[in-house]
Formats: C-alpha cells, structure tokens, sequence
C-alpha cells in the first residue's frame, strides 16, 4: 500500500513523492551511541517499527518529528530538515507517547483536545469546531467538561491520539501506544490507528498490531538490521530475540 | 482526587466572563472585610447561595463539598472567637469564610480553566515588558491543576507497591521510601511531558545540545 490516503483536509499536506529520509543518521547521548547509520526512505501508508528494550527504537521515532535532532546526518521530512526547519516538521508530523497521562496537559478533556490548536494560533469558533469533531470521533464528547484525569486508560489514550489528530497533521507517529492497555483497549486503539487516512509509523512489542502493515523494520543495537514486510520482518525479529 | 471543579451547565452564571466573576469575587471579600456586621455577611452568604444553587444550577453537594473542606477550620474559629471575644464576633468570622468559600467554588465551578488562565495571562501582560511570556503563566498554572491528581495517584501506587511487599509508608524511613522513588518518576514523566508539549507546538526552538535519552527502546 502506498501513501494515497492521506486526510484530505489535512493543514500540512504531506508530499507523498518525499516522505520521511533519514540519511546518514547516528545519535549519541553523550558517549554513548544509541543510533547508527541509519539511510532510510518512508514513503508507505503504514510503517511499524520493532525491537528489543533499548534497541534505540524510541530514539528513532522522536527523530522523525524532530523531537530528538541527530548528532550526524539528516532527517527530512517532506524535504524539510527537522534540525533547521522544525515548526514546519512538527506540523506534518504528530506523535503520540507510550504513557497519556504524561501527554494530556489540560485538566479536562476538551480543553486538552485544544491545546495544539491554541498554539497554532487557530481561532477560537474554529478551534471549538474541530475539537467537537474530534471528541465526536472518539466517543468522547460526553466527556468534553470531564477531568481528564477521571478516564480510563482506554479514554486517555484515545484523548491523546485526539489531541494529536485535531492539528491535522499528515503523518503521526505512535510509540508504543498500547503497552499500558488491556486487550480491549488495546483492539480500540489499533482499529483507531488502523483507520487513520494519514502516514502511520508506529514503534511497538505488540507484533499483532502489525498486521496489515506494509513495511517492517527490526532495530538492534542502534542500527537497522531488517527491513521487510510484516512478516519476514517479524520472522527475523523472532529469531533475533530468540538468540538471546 | 481532581481539582478540576468545574461543572457544565447551561445558566446565566456560566455565560460570565471570567473577569467579571472574579471581579466580584474580590469586590464581595472586600465589602465583607469593610463592613463586618451579621446582617450585611448573612445577606452576602443567601446571596452567594441563590447564585450557585438558583442561578448557576449547581448541585448542593458541590457546595457542601467544598465547605466540608474547611469545617475544622470553621469549628476552630468560631471557638476561639466565643472564648476570646464574643459570640456575634464568632458568628461574622465564620459565616464571612463561609461566604467567600462558596463563592469561590461557584466561580471555579462555573468557570473552565482555560478561561480562569486567559483571565490570569491577561493580568500578567505587563510582564512583558520584564521578559516574562504570560502563556507560560498561564500553561504553568494549568499544568499544576492537571497533574497534581496524577502526582497523588502515581504516589498512593508506589505506597501500595511497598504495602504488597510488606512495607509501611509510615515513619521517616516511609517517608523516604515513598519520596525517592516518587522523585525518580516525577523527573522521568516531566521529561516526557517536555516532549509532548514540544510534539504538540508550545515550543519549536530546537533544544541546545541535544536532549537525554527516552525512557525506554
């Protein structure tokens, strides 16, 4: 599957010709290397990412929206470099963290669901628009006035996902976003994920949620050491940890 | 636990502006400072009554709630008031704290925190002129209301995590055992919390030096 579908009414429109290229990527934290020559070029739909705890995974997807610059080469996002272009990249690239409870920064739901538009200086009617829309679409409007922090973890994962999707971004990156969710959250969730009509990269243990995923890469030890479709790629994954 | 006391209402009191509500909160504790007298904080105490539960359509148990809350220090005045001055004296006092807890939690309950913050970065505006950002403020202040909830919650864990291995929370060693691990979490989450805000648009200036690892992968 290739990159046809987009949103359509996303405000950064992603160049499906360019994509995600990292190219000559390594990053350290201080001495020690976490990345290592990494040349990688994501044009498809949906891209999962898998490896073992501190493989350099999570590493890897804050590069993509330049949350983490790397320490040598490039990351560019549509052709936009995120070490020198970053406002633009992050409007192009969500992310959404393992843990909600660390993401959600207002206390109630539709206020939080705001907050990204606030700061993208989106008008208020507008912005009270697109936050309905959102919460609508994830069961959440019956919450909108709730303390956010009254929700189940299944609601505070989808909260952030909302609050990441209502800036429209035209790719989003997920790490790990149904580590802390029981079966039935974690269904939600991917079936939310699945949904998306944008660029989905999304790095986890959870190697069903990669089912339906056109490309698979394997990290370990900073470095990529598979890239293939889902199921050659979680084959190698498996036979990689079984070594161990 | 949540400090979030707003309730959702369509009424007259919610459609005020945030100022306005404030602005009278402080002309009332004002009035009832400068004026002390029965009638005048019996009339402000039915007054702040028939706003929050006629007017405002609060339920009763918000009220009540919220003056639950300082009942011992309602008791413990009134006491040392009729012991060390007079009973009328004693009245005023406490039905005066009374009346302007109410009429916070009214406001707060009435009010939603964004609005209350806007309110709060408008009065910082002059510090502009010092540097300040009043965003900032107004994020800070956010910020504290939403994760004070998630501090006592990630606290009431690591304390039933040692009450599972036998621990008690009790003490000065509890005490430590609680901190310490607490005090790791909370460095941990505010680093993620960082990235979210910086993932979400708050900042897009590129950190100086490059950032410390995740947590994790």
């Amino acid at each position: 599957m290739r990159f046809g579908r987009l949103e359509p009414r996303s405000a950064a429109v992603a160049d499906p010709a360019r994509g995600i290229e990292l190219r000559g990527v390594s990053h350290r934290y201080g001495d020690r290397p976490v990345l290592r020559d990494v040349d990688l070029h994501l044009t498809e739909a949906r891209i999962g990412v898998v490896g073992a705890n501190g493989s350099g995974k999570s590493t890897f997807a804050r590069l993509l929206n330049g949350l983490v610059v790397p320490t040598a080469g490039q990351v560019l996002v549509d052709g936009l470099d995120t070490a020198t272009q970053l406002r633009e990249v992050r409007r192009r690239v969500g992310f959404v963290f393992q843990d909600p409870d660390a993401q959600i920064v207002y206390p109630t739901v539709a206020e939080d669901a705001a907050y990204g538009l606030e700061n993208q200086g989106v008008p208020a009617d507008e912005r009270a628009e697109r936050v309905a829309e959102v919460l609508a679409r994830y069961g959440l409007s019956g919450h909108a006035d709730h303390p956010a922090h009254l929700l189940s973890g299944g609601q505070k994962q989808l909260l952030a996902i909302a609050g990441v999707l209502v800036m429209r971004p035209a790719r989003v990156v997920f790490d790990e976003p149904t580590t802390l969710l029981d079966l039935i959250n974690a269904r939600r969730v991917a079936r939310v994920i699945g949904e998306l009509e944008q660029q989905v990269i999304v790095v986890t243990h959870q190697l069903d949620l990669l089912d339906g995923f056109d490309r698979v890469l394997v990290v370990d030890g900073g470095r990529v050491v598979e890239d293939a479709p889902p199921g050659a790629a979680v084959a190698a994954y498996r036979v990689l940890m079984e070594r161990r | 636990m949540t400090l979030s006391l707003y309730v959702p209402r369509r009424s007259v009191v919610h459609r005020l502006p945030a100022g306005a509500k404030l602005l009278a909160l402080a002309v009332l504790a004002v009035v009832l400072f400068a004026r002390p007298s029965l009638p005048v904080v019996g009339a402000a105490l039915a007054g702040v009554l028939a706003v929050g539960l006629l007017l405002a359509r609060l339920p009763v148990a918000t009220l009540a709630r919220q003056a639950r809350t300082v009942l011992w220090w309602l008791v413990g005045l009134f006491v040392f008031h009729a012991l060390f001055s007079d009973v009328a004296t004693a009245a005023v006092t406490v039905l005066r704290l009374l009346a302007l807890v109410l009429a916070a939690a009214v406001v707060t309950s009435t009010t939603r925190v964004t609005e209350m913050v806007a309110v709060i970065e408008r009065l910082c505006a002059p510090l502009r002129l010092v540097g300040v950002r009043p965003a900032r403020i107004g994020l800070v202040i956010s910020m504290a209301l939403r994760f004070i909830p998630v501090l006592a919650e990630r606290a009431d864990r690591i304390r039933q995590a040692q009450a599972a291995r036998g621990g008690s929370a009790r003490g000065v060693r509890g005490l430590r055992t609680t901190v310490t691990p607490l005090l790791v979490q909370l460095l941990q989450m505010a680093h993620t919390v960082s990235e979210a805000l910086d993932a979400r648009g708050a900042d897009d200036v590129p950190p100086a030096g490059g950032r410390r690892a995740p947590a994790a992968g």
